[in-house]
């Protein structure tokens, strides 16, 4: 095996298909920055939920004076009721899974309402005993929410049982439904710029189709004759995916940190390190996909 | 060395089979022509000793390998020990007459020393060695046919096939090139040659296979074109 000759033909082959060439540079490059940027959408979804869900509490809504009566035929809440449920929250069965928990009154409910619908009219008319006052819980494993909705459901004096996740999984549903397709469209590309590489790898043996004869004729290896026209589409398709693995970098250096950071201090964004985890997966896809899309190819062209 | 028996050849939409129940044995160092008119299964007939192709019934063995079995990952091998010439040459035209000898030795992955050593004695054998650094296109028909020749037997193959190979040329070139095929089979190497040139075969009186609509109806040692003379 000399691999000179190979190396040889392969480096005439790309010059000889220069714009062929260009183009599978440019299909790689798009398609695996797409990739690169869906899946770096989908840790940012991940990292958020993480951050979101450890942060989700189970609130217990005591009655209040507005309840429904089905809810609370006693009315509001008394002080028993109060103790009960925190000597509930306290005892052997439930202690473990909770982390902590803590208690919300009239007032603090009325001061946080005000805090968070501050200009809303809404804010004026409402009135201390209207909000309830609520037992919020954090959960050592905030998956096992079930247990505390399923002890306080029908507990006399509780309203309502409601896990804040419920609300984030809405959202997270939404934002990953987006980076799904997203990730859709990106296999599409990708199965775009296979095919073109196949195509490319074909015009490619067909523009030396006497030295493949020969080559055959006078008994070299398949191999030999096949491996120049993998390189050159090994070749273009990794000089695509290290522009990939470049722009993704440079989209979360400049527009996300340099961007989206700023305005979003309390989101934790994804950051370099991530794109330098996205970097190699591309220009391994890109590689692999040039591989086994040229391979097929000029394999396919041999046989005929 | 080549052992054909039974041999069927049936392409695909073809009325009849281009090749019908042939069967021939050729020996080590034999020249035979193959004769016969276009379309009698020469050609063919040559596809198969290369494992260019398998045929659709009998079997074919040539330097010992059953071509009708063989692995394709072997294949490749196998050529190495046959050497082939067509009637178009087939040289590559952007190669000078030395690289296009010792390409064929390159992709078998011969080594430079090899190539230093083999590629001018196949020039001299030929008769071209002070010709080496020209392009095809530079050559008379006469003078690229000899460079397919040194291409063919640089390697010294057991087996050399060549299909019309004076088929471009003229009377006086084409003895030129008999002269060079005789004296390649004086060196051991077994012929066959697929030809028309009827002047050439009654001149050599070698062994003649003729083949009519894919049958072998004549196989005569010593003979000339048209028979016994």
């Amino acid at each position: 095996m000399r691999f000179g000759t190979v190396i040889r033909e392969a480096v005439s082959g790309l010059r000889r298909n220069v714009a062929m060439v260009v183009s599978i540079i440019l299909v790689t490059f798009l398609s695996l920055t797409f990739v690169g940027t869906a899946s770096l959408l989908q840790m940012q979804v991940g990292e958020m939920k993480n951050y979101w869900y450890d942060r989700a509490q189970v609130a217990v809504y005591l009655c209040s004076g507005i309840s429904p009566a089905d809810a609370c035929p006693q009315g509001e809440a008394s002080a028993d009721i109060k103790a009960a449920v925190e000597a509930k929250l306290n005892e052997g069965t439930l202690k473990p899974y909770i982390d902590k928990f803590f208690f919300e009154d009239h007032d603090q409910a009325y001061k946080h309402f005000q805090e968070q619908f501050k200009g809303n009219s809404v804010a004026k008319y409402v009135t201390k005993d209207q909000l309830n006052e609520t037992f919020w819980v954090k959960l050592k494993d905030p998956q096992k929410s079930q247990i505390i909705t399923e002890t306080f459901t029908g507990f006399a004096g509780v309203e309502e049982v409601r896990d804040q996740r419920s609300y984030l999984d809405q959202i997270f549903n939404i934002l990953n439904a987006a980076s799904l397709a997203a990730i859709g469209v990106a296999v599409l590309m990708l199965f775009s710029s296979a095919l073109l590489i196949s195509t490319t790898i074909r015009l490619s043996a067909f523009s030396r189709r006497r030295e493949i004869g020969i080559m055959r004729l006078v008994g070299a290896s398949n191999f030999y004759i096949q491996l120049p026209f993998v390189l050159e589409g090994i070749v273009a398709a990794t000089v695509g995916s290290l522009l990939a693995g470049g722009a993704v970098l440079a989209i979360v250096h400049f527009f996300v940190q340099g961007v989206l950071a700023p305005k979003l201090p309390f989101t934790n964004l994804v950051g370099l390190a991530e794109g330098f985890t996205v970097f190699p997966i591309l220009v391994g896809v890109g590689v692999l996909l040039a591989a086994v899309a040229s391979g097929t190819a000029i394999r396919r062209y041999l046989r005929i | 060395m080549i052992s054909i028996s039974h041999v069927t050849k049936q392409y695909k939409g073809a009325p009849r089979p281009a090749l019908d129940d042939v069967s021939i044995e050729i020996d080590k160092g034999d020249f035979v022509f193959l004769v016969g008119t276009s379309g009698s299964g020469k050609s063919s007939l040559l596809r198969l000793m290369l494992r260019e192709d398998v045929p659709s019934r009998g079997s074919v063995r040539v330097l010992g390998e059953n071509l009708v079995a063989i692995p394709s990952r072997r294949i490749p091998q196998f050529r190495r020990n046959i050497g082939m010439v067509f009637q178009d040459f087939r040289l590559l035209p952007n190669k000078t007459i030395f690289e296009n000898i010792a390409f064929s030795l390159e992709v078998t992955g011969a080594s430079r020393a090899k190539i230093a050593d083999k590629v001018p004695a196949a020039l001299r054998l030929v008769g071209l060695a002070e010709k080496s650094d020209r392009m095809p296109n530079e050559l008379s028909g006469g003078e690229q046919q000899r460079v397919a020749l040194a291409r063919a037997f640089v390697d010294t193959p057991a087996l050399l096939l060549a299909d019309e190979p004076t088929g471009n040329l003229d009377p006086g070139t084409s003895a030129e090139i008999m002269n060079l095929l005789e004296k390649i089979n004086a060196a051991g190497t077994t012929i066959v040659m697929a030809t028309h040139d009827r002047g050439l075969v009654d001149k050599a009186q070698k062994r003649v296979v003729v083949l009519d609509q894919g049958k072998i109806v004549r196989d005569q040692r010593g003979a000339g074109y048209g028979g016994a003379q």
